[in-house]
């Protein structure tokens, strides 16, 4: 039982997940160009799912919806909720990383006849992406914790799952003592390599990627 | 080769170039020079539209550049050096070389290859091609720069200061490469103080002050007898 809800907990986790880096990365994309419009949607994108409970846009998603006629199956429900909320916090992050990125690499590219798209591709993205690979990480843990709240509509998620034993069995505490146990194994590796990851990067000042001349040589 | 015609740059209230009029012939070796602040850089800008003109035209080839066509036709026509060399970090110098070329014009990978190493060979970095920017000091970074402006092919190379961010020691050799290029049917726009190099490779200098074009004429006209006072107290100040 807690093993099926182990699994729907990573499934929705991974699915939510890449919902969040696709909107994160469009939003944040968007909130850094020069589009009023583009600038303002993703504005309020990001502020009205940073500053309402993640548990009332769920609540939302699984009646609102329904009495709008939509009925979506919980697992859906699980990977929108999650996906879309920290869609939002990657937003901010991608953005954050996007405007740490020197102007002039931005200049060199339109000095070469890049578009913005072709640059933010080759050129400013690919930057980025080693400067937030840990605040990123640090977002998927807070995601996988965050997918408990499929518990309240019933999930059967490894939340969920905790839930009913503990009621069924009325033996509260090992229950939660596990399924606690089970999230910090998916957990607790993701945040301690982010925090190496970004040790690393800081021993070696961020703008620096160390030259191994061995590593493309075939010679040596 | 490059025509600006009247053109006229605002930022906010600031007016930063006034009436700007400027023609550089095809092969054409044109040097900017004049204080900090003077609009220099804002007018090579206006070359490639890095920064639109608030009045005025600007045409390359005979045709004008808009912020329609800007894309299209700087692709085809200039390629910029800048002060702080603004290589790519995340990529090799023989990639910071292939890459425009490959994404851009669309050349097969082997071909853009060979020809990167052929600009790296011209600017003496050959066998740093599989180097990351960072390893490399300020001389060859902005070499590489250059070798990645060549690498594209086109009429008109832009430099903004291109030693001016350098160790004294290895200015030399980045004017070195670029009295190299001189000699190639390349238009060259050159913001710089080094008046050695405008002496060796100016067809013609022009100076700038308060965002005009102050006076212009050969290399050695400014050396012998600028007329303007303006003029004579930069020299003055920069030749020392
Ligand atoms: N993006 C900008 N925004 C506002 N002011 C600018 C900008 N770029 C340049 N300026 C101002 O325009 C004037 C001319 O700048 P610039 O062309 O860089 O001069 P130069 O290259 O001769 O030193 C300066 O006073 C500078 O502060
Ligand atoms: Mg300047």
């Amino acid at each position: 039982m807690f093993g099926e809800g182990f699994l729907r907990t990573i499934e929705v986790a991974a699915l939510a997940l890449m919902l969040a880096l696709v909107l994160g990365i469009i939003f944040g994309v968007i909130s850094t160009s020069n589009n009023k419009v583009m600038r303002g949607i993703a504005r309020i994108y990001v502020e009205f799912f940073q500053n309402t409970p993640l548990v009332i846009q769920v609540f939302f998603l699984y009646n609102g919806l329904a009495i709008a006629g939509l009925r979506l199956s919980v697992f859906v429900i699980g990977v929108l909720g999650v996906g879309i909320y920290h869609g939002a916090y990657v937003s901010e992050v991608v953005k954050t990383g996007i405007t740490s990125i020197p102007e002039g690499q931005v200049e060199a590219a339109k000095s070469q006849g890049f578009t913005y798209i072709q640059y933010m591709r080759y050129i400013i993205l690919p930057q980025t992406i080693k400067i937030i690979l840990p605040p990123l990480t640090n977002q998927a843990v807070n995601l996988i914790k965050n997918t408990s709240v499929l518990a309240m509509i019933s999930g059967f998620d490894l939340m969920y799952m905790a839930d009913s034993w503990a009621s069924s069995s009325l033996d509260y505490g090992p229950s939660y003592v596990f399924a606690g146990l089970l999230y910090f194994i998916l957990c607790f590796p993701l945040a301690t390599w982010a925090r190496k990851y970004e040790e690393r990067l800081k021993r070696n000042d961020t703008t620096r990627i160390l030259y191994d001349p061995c590593e493309e040589a075939v010679t040596c | 080769m490059i025509k600006l015609q009247d053109v006229n740059k605002f930022f906010g209230e600031h007016h930063v170039l006034k009436d700007i009029n400027l023609e550089v012939a095809e092969g054409e070796k044109l040097v900017i020079i004049g204080p900090s602040g003077s609009g220099k850089s804002t007018t090579v800008r206006c070359m490639n539209f890095l920064e639109a003109p608030t009045s005025g035209h600007v045409f390359i080839d005979g045709e004008e550049l808009t912020q329609k066509n800007k894309i299209q036709l700087v692709r085809q026509t200039s390629a910029m050096v800048f002060q702080s060399f603004n290589l790519y970090p995340h990529k090799t110098v023989l990639e910071n070389l292939t890459l425009a070329p490959i994404k851009l014009q669309k050349l097969p990978k082997e071909e853009a290859i060979k020809k990167a190493r052929k600009y790296l060979a011209i600017v003496g970095l050959s066998e740093k091609e599989n180097a990351y920017p960072s390893t490399l000091s300020g001389g060859q970074q902005q070499r590489v720069a250059i070798a990645r402006a060549l690498a594209t092919e086109k009429k008109i190379i832009l430099f903004d200061e291109p030693t001016s961010a350098l160790d004294p020691e290895t200015v030399q050799e980045v004017l070195d490469v670029m009295i190299k290029l001189s000699k190639e049917n390349i238009t060259m726009v050159v913001v710089t103080h080094e008046m050695g190099f405008a002496r060796v490779v100016a067809d013609r200098v022009i100076f700038m002050d308060d965002g005009r074009i102050v006076e212009e004429g050969k290399p050695e006209h400014f050396f012998e007898n600028p007329t303007e006072e303006r003029t004579k107290l930069f020299l003055s100040k920069i030749l020392r």
